[in-house]
């Protein structure tokens, strides 16, 4: 019990910094409040240097098998506090959370990133659940933090209706998982799988209905109608946290699932349990949520929706790596997760910095961006990396995750499926381009000129469009990185 | 003699009523408490199979989820409060200033 705790170390900071800024509120007076962004930066800063040191444990176990350390979830935290400290920088000095009480906002944002690293690293299905829930709940107060605003609260109503809903399907799912296989972990239930004969029906619903929860939290379809309004609707650096964080942690409860409860390691590898057709499930979800983000992003007005249309269309890419079922395909969405970090996260600072001076989140506020002053013309430079980073258009980091995504799926041999991915890619790059076409062949519609942001937003965007170029080129030091990893 | 069966089809059948009144009902209430149903008949299939398996796993997670599923309603119904006060009705129907 007492070695637990080192596997549990950068969790614990990330309590620890909750539990500070909570008790904190109650001693800090209404002046001080710029404290709490820099303390909750400062924990989960710490919480990422714990984990660099706890990165050379070998796998393991912990807390009476409720919860596993291996590295993948050391990579996947890694991602959330990278995802937390930008989602804190892009949150502090934005004007629309201006009249939202810091103390909260940023003391919520903490506890999110500590249920997310719960998530990843769950290995028992009571943990699955709790920590999905936890997500969840924090996910709908942050959603609807604008007080007096109607598009957060109705889009929160929508967040917590259609979350309710899924995590209760979720839960008959489990227990229907549990009746037939008698284990609540991972790993017991593939033990039970490969040793016993189990009704087809049943495991075949039990995976579905478990799939909702997961689906549900990438924005997969049939699970993604809340998807645009919560991100038309929560506050803008609120929904790029959303875009990337949250969707991060189901990836990577889904890769637990389907590696740990239905698949199992033979001589050749790993291979899928044969009694469901696991990838024609997954090939099907995959190419639905990929085509229907794709098209009906082409005919958005808002940025923020196009953006969430666009984040279902990725959501499905990642899930077509999950159909190869192989360590290629492992590597392959922790890889693009990363990258898609960086270009998402960036995407919505560039919509942030324009909208917070122009005062629209539609797509015509780029109209003639570059055309508005040196500052605009730089920041219509870094826009343009973004958005041929989510094409996936080399010399683009973008390009390389889209390289490894459909790496592991032409290696496992299902080539239809990778090229109705790239064709997808080709249909991306019509609404991504005319982003960049406006910026630079259209007028601007007035002669406002764009004044030069926060330093700390400002330099934040410049760093992550020069981390797109940069992994574009050299990625062979993350590639090898995240190779390396090994689930369970 | 009341056997496993006999509860899961009992619970199959709550399970059914909570869907049936997600998919049915506009109230944003109504549609709370079947999500409640659902929970509780995942409950009860959980208590069902514990007893079969003869573990302690499916009764503990029992009370988590009664517990989430109380958390979940005070998050909701505060939400409901905000959209209220906002918009002056809790019809799913005619809360639609989202939408594209």
């Amino acid at each position: 019990m007492k070695q637990d705790l080192i596997y549990f170390l950068p969790e614990l900071i990330v309590s620890i910094t909750v539990l500070f800024l909570f008790l904190l509120d109650c001693f800090i007076g209404k002046r001080s409040r710029r404290i709490f962004p820099v303390i909750a930066f400062i924990g989960i800063a710490a919480m990422m240097l714990a984990n660099k040191s706890s990165s050379p444990l070998p796998s393991a176990r912990f807390f009476s098998d409720m919860m596993v350390f291996d590295h993948v979830s050391v990579l996947f935290k890694y991602i959330f506090g990278l995802a937390g400290l930008i989602a804190i920088v892009i949150a502090n000095g934005s004007h629309e959370l201006e009249k939202v009480d810091k103390a909260n906002y940023f003391t919520l944002l903490t506890a999110l990133v500590l249920g997310m690293m719960l998530l990843a690293n769950a290995h028992h299905f009571l943990m699955i659940y709790l920590s999905l829930e936890m997500v969840s709940l924090l996910s709908y107060i942050l959603t609807g933090s604008l007080q007096g605003s109607r598009r957060s609260s109705e889009a929160s109503l929508k967040y917590v209706i259609y979350g309710g809903v899924a995590s209760g399907i979720m839960a008959y799912g489990i227990s229907i998982l549990y009746g037939l296989t008698g284990s609540m972990t991972l790993t017991g239930v593939a033990e039970f799988l490969r040793m016993n004969a189990v009704s087809k029906t049943a495991l075949y619903t039990s995976v579905l209905m478990i799939m909702a929860g997961f689906g549900f939290k990438v924005a997969s379809v049939p699970f993604h109608m809340w998807c645009p309004d919560v991100y038309e609707g929560a506050p803008t650096p609120f929904t790029a946290f959303l875009s990337v964080g949250p969707k991060a942690a189901g990836f990577a409860v889904l890769l637990r699932f389907f590696f740990g409860a239905l698949s199992q390691t033979t001589t050749s590898g790993i291979e899928p349990i044969k009694i469901i057709g696991l990838p024609a499930l997954l090939g099907g979800l995959s190419i639905a949520t990929m085509t229907l983000g794709n098209l009906a992003a082409l005919q958005q007005k808002s940025m923020k929706r196009l953006l969430a249309y666009s984040s279902i269309a990725h959501a499905g890419y990642m899930l077509l790596a999950l159909v190869a079922l192989n360590a290629e395909a492992v590597t392959g969405v922790i890889f693009y997760l990363s990258v898609y970090l960086l270009m998402n996260l960036g995407a919505f600072l560039v919509l942030i910095i324009v909208g917070d001076q122009l005062g629209s989140e539609d797509i015509s506020v780029f109209q003639g961006l570059s055309k508005r002053g040196p500052f605009a013309a730089l920041l219509s430079i870094v826009m343009t990396v973004f958005m041929f980073s989510l094409t996936g258009i080399p010399p683009m980091a973008g390009f390389i995750g889209k390289f490894y995504l459909f790496g592991s799926v032409i290696k496992s041999g299902h080539y239809t499926l990778a090229v109705i991915g790239m064709l997808n890619s080709v249909v991306s790059l019509y609404y991504y381009i005319r982003v960049v076409k406006i910026m630079y062949f259209d007028e601007p519609v007035d002669g406002r000129n764009l004044t030069t942001p926060m330093v700390s937003h400002a330099s934040t965007v410049f760093a992550l469009a020069l981390l797109t170029i940069y992994l574009g080129l050299f990625w062979n030091g993350l590639a090898n990185i995240v190779g390396q990893a090994k689930l369970f | 003699m009341i056997l496993l069966s006999h509860y899961i089809v009992v619970s199959a059948i709550l399970f059914s009523i909570g869907v049936i009144g997600v998919l049915c009902r506009r109230n944003a209430l109504v549609i709370f408490m079947s999500v409640e149903i659902m929970l509780n008949a995942a409950n009860l299939a959980f208590i069902a199979f514990a007893r079969e398996h003869g573990g302690m796993e499916g009764q503990t997670i029992a009370f988590f989820v009664m517990a989430l599923a109380a958390a979940e309603v005070a998050v909701g119904l505060g939400i409901i409060m905000a959209v209220f006060k906002k918009q002056g009705t809790i019809d799913l129907a005619k809360i639609n200033f989202l939408k594209g």
